[in-house]
């Protein structure tokens, strides 16, 4: 049954805590936090400012590890990891869309799509820029390639950000506020693709405080203090607490 | 990660901030340059030096007659008159590596040429003086071994003494007298320069051994000054002076060199210490030029460091699409060891021109070696890669969380 769960989790986190030491005391960001994100899904996690969902986030992202509990990504435990196989796992499973796009200034658009690829396993230079082509492509921006960021809109800039996050074929899509830096229009425009994308089989695990976004989601999960609140969403789901919160809201 | 794109993002980053990037290469550049001029010029003067050495005639070993003492007054080395022309035939006849041996009596002689009058180094020599000492002929030709037979009155002037008693005039066949008797000039001597212990080599007068001893000094030609011996090679020196040593002891019946009544000398021993105070010298300003090198490395440092906090919002993206801390710290390795390369070339250039410009001006010869251009871009580098690792270090740690919330 446990391997079972393992080939469809994506995601499995099992009581991760997160505590940051400021000074003497430590700080709890996470505590006991168990998720487990099936392939295919469009999570939204949301949460009030500081209730840990950003913390929660560069976990799943392996920008940081747990100070205790297990997280496996993709079947593979990912606690434990030094920084150079984080940077692997980043590398070939993660994508990321930052709320502030998070474009290298000076690189153009092509080129910050071609980033990810610059780290990978070697790919000839040619099969690299057709790859980012192609992506630029799928995100409306064929006629933007060389364009710095400077030079595009915010909207612009998160499509380039989203086709750098797609680039190396990750299992994963993780982001940050997509739209919190963007005019409803564009954020309207990002929201599209990451329901194009959802529709096409991409997990997605946003993080938000918008409701159009989590509208979009077809889980959402709601934090405060650290903690996972019981889900609303419609799903069946091996947790205890789960039963109890569906009767709650029948 | 592929191979060249450290470069390429190194590059990139640094055609970002020229001025910085130039002003931060600026201590490699004046290290660099100080370092290759001074390598240049000194291999340039040790060069010279050995040159002029070996135009005294490096191959060269000297034997004087040993100290005299008579009723507690020492006479000094060479005052004893135990030194003879047979003493010299005898080595060369008998000690293997000898070319030449030249009888030399060194005396006193006064010049005059109608109107004018001069006072020059005077030696009684035989020819084989000119072999021994390398010494070409400007005008006319050495008196011969004939000359030395017959105690003939000709002599052989250097420059200087040209230029002093003829003015406008061909030496060569006039007649001048020496010390009131006349002799002939049959030869001029090519200009030597000046010794390495200061004194005038072309301010000479060369006459016949015989001559110098029977005529000038009214004396038999039973003693000589010093014997000059012309050697095959510097490397048989040692051994040839030991033969020399051993014959002469014979010769002179001495039992231990406590007694020996000669001294024998070779000019290595002024080689090594003139080229060794030069090499000294060299090394000396060498030190130094490497000190300011150093000192452009830590500017090397000091703008990685500044470049780091600059760009951590940069580094904090890179990791998030899957930097490795490897591929940080190589990035910024490869940008400080590429400052400081480039700074070494355009050293090296810089040096060059300056050595060229000191060799114009001084006259002297300046030899920039591939050696010293290699040595010095190498060091540069090195110095790149090593004050570049602190701050390449520091990137390659860096929380890539905290980066990206870095404003």
């Amino acid at each position: 049954m446990v391997g079972e769960a393992e080939i469809i989790m994506l995601i499995s986190l099992e009581n991760v805590c997160k505590k940051y030491r400021v000074g003497e005391v430590d700080i709890p960001a996470l505590q006991d936090v168990t998720l487990e994100v099936a392939r295919g899904e469009f999570l939204a996690i949301m949460g009030a400012s500081g209730c840990g969902k950003s913390t929660l986030l560069n976990l799943l992202g392996c920008l940081d590890q747990p100070s205790s509990g297990r997280y496996r990504l993709d079947g593979a435990e990912v606690s434990g990891m030094t920084w150079s196989e984080l940077a692997r796992v980043r590398n070939t499973r993660i994508g990321f869309v930052f709320q502030s796009f998070n474009l290298l200034p000076r690189l153009t658009a092509l080129e910050n799509v071609e980033l990810p690829l610059m780290y990978g396993p070697s790919l000839p230079a040619a099969a690299r820029r057709k790859k980012a082509l192609g992506l630029l492509e799928r995100v409306g921006l064929a006629d933007r390639v060389k364009h710095s960021p400077v030079q595009l809109s915010g909207g612009q800039q998160q499509r380039v950000a989203i086709a750098r996050s797609l680039v190396n074929d990750p299992a994963l899509i993780l982001a940050d506020e997509p739209t919190g830096n963007l005019d409803s229009h564009s954020g309207a425009d990002i929201m599209a693709l990451f329901h194009d994308l959802s529709a096409q089989g991409m997990t997605i695990v946003a993080v938000t405080h918008a409701d159009d976004i989590a509208r979009s989601a077809r889980r959402i999960i709601r934090m405060r203090d650290g903690r996972v609140m019981p889900e609303e969403a419609e799903r069946i789901n091996h947790e205890d607490t789960k039963s109890t919160k569906r009767a709650h809201e029948g | 990660m592929n191979a060249f794109l450290p470069f390429s993002i190194a590059v990139r980053a640094l055609r970002r901030n020229k001025v910085r990037a130039i002003l931060t290469v600026l201590g490699i550049i004046v290290g660099t340059a100080a370092l290759i001029a001074v390598m240049a010029v000194g291999q340039g003067a040790s060069t010279m030096i050995r040159e002029q050495i070996e135009s005294m005639g490096s191959n060269m070993v000297l034997v004087f007659p040993g100290s005299m003492r008579t009723s507690g007054a020492n006479s000094g080395s060479g005052g004893k008159q135990s030194l003879s022309a047979a003493d010299g035939d005898a080595i060369a006849a008998e000690i293997a590596g000898v070319e030449a041996v030249c009888p030399v009596i060194r005396g006193w002689a006064q010049i005059v040429h109608r109107n004018n009058n001069w006072r020059p180094n005077a030696q009684g020599v035989s020819p084989e003086y000119r072999e021994i000492r390398a010494w070409p002929m400007l005008a006319g030709e050495f008196f011969q071994e004939a000359d030395v037979r017959g105690s003939t009155r000709v002599c052989v002037l250097g420059t200087t003494v040209v230029q002093n008693l003829f003015v406008g005039v061909d030496p060569i066949g006039k007649v001048v007298r020496i010390n009131n008797m006349p002799f002939r000039v049959v030869g001029v001597l090519a200009p030597k320069g000046t010794a390495a212990w200061g004194q005038d080599q072309d301010d000479t007068v060369l006459v016949p051994v015989t001559t110098m001893a029977r005529v000038l000094q009214g004396s038999p030609f039973d003693s000589v000054s010093q014997l000059m011996i012309g050697v095959s090679t510097t490397e048989s020196l040692p051994d040839v002076i030991a033969d020399i040593e051993a014959l002469l002891r014979q010769r002179h019946r001495v039992r231990t060199p406590a007694d020996d009544d000669f001294t024998v000398m070779d000019l290595t021993e002024i080689t090594e210490a003139v080229s060794s105070v030069s090499r000294l010298m060299t090394v000396l300003l060498s030190v130094i030029a490497s000190i300011s090198l150093l000192v452009g490395g830590i500017g090397i440092m000091n703008i990685m460091l500044v470049s780091v906090t600059e760009r951590t919002r940069e580094i904090g993206i890179r990791m998030a699409v899957g930097a490795s801390p490897r591929d940080i710290m190589q990035q910024f390795l490869v940008e400080a060891f590429v400052l400081s390369a480039l700074g070494a070339v355009v050293g090296v250039a810089l040096g060059a021109g300056a050595a060229g410009i000191i060799s114009h001006v001084n006259r002297w010869p300046v030899h920039v070696s591939a050696g010293s251009v290699g040595l010095s871009v190498m060091f540069a580098g090195l110095i790149g890669v090593f004050f570049g690792w602190y701050p390449s270090w520091r990137a390659s740690r860096l929380n890539p969380i905290e980066c990206l919330r870095y404003e």
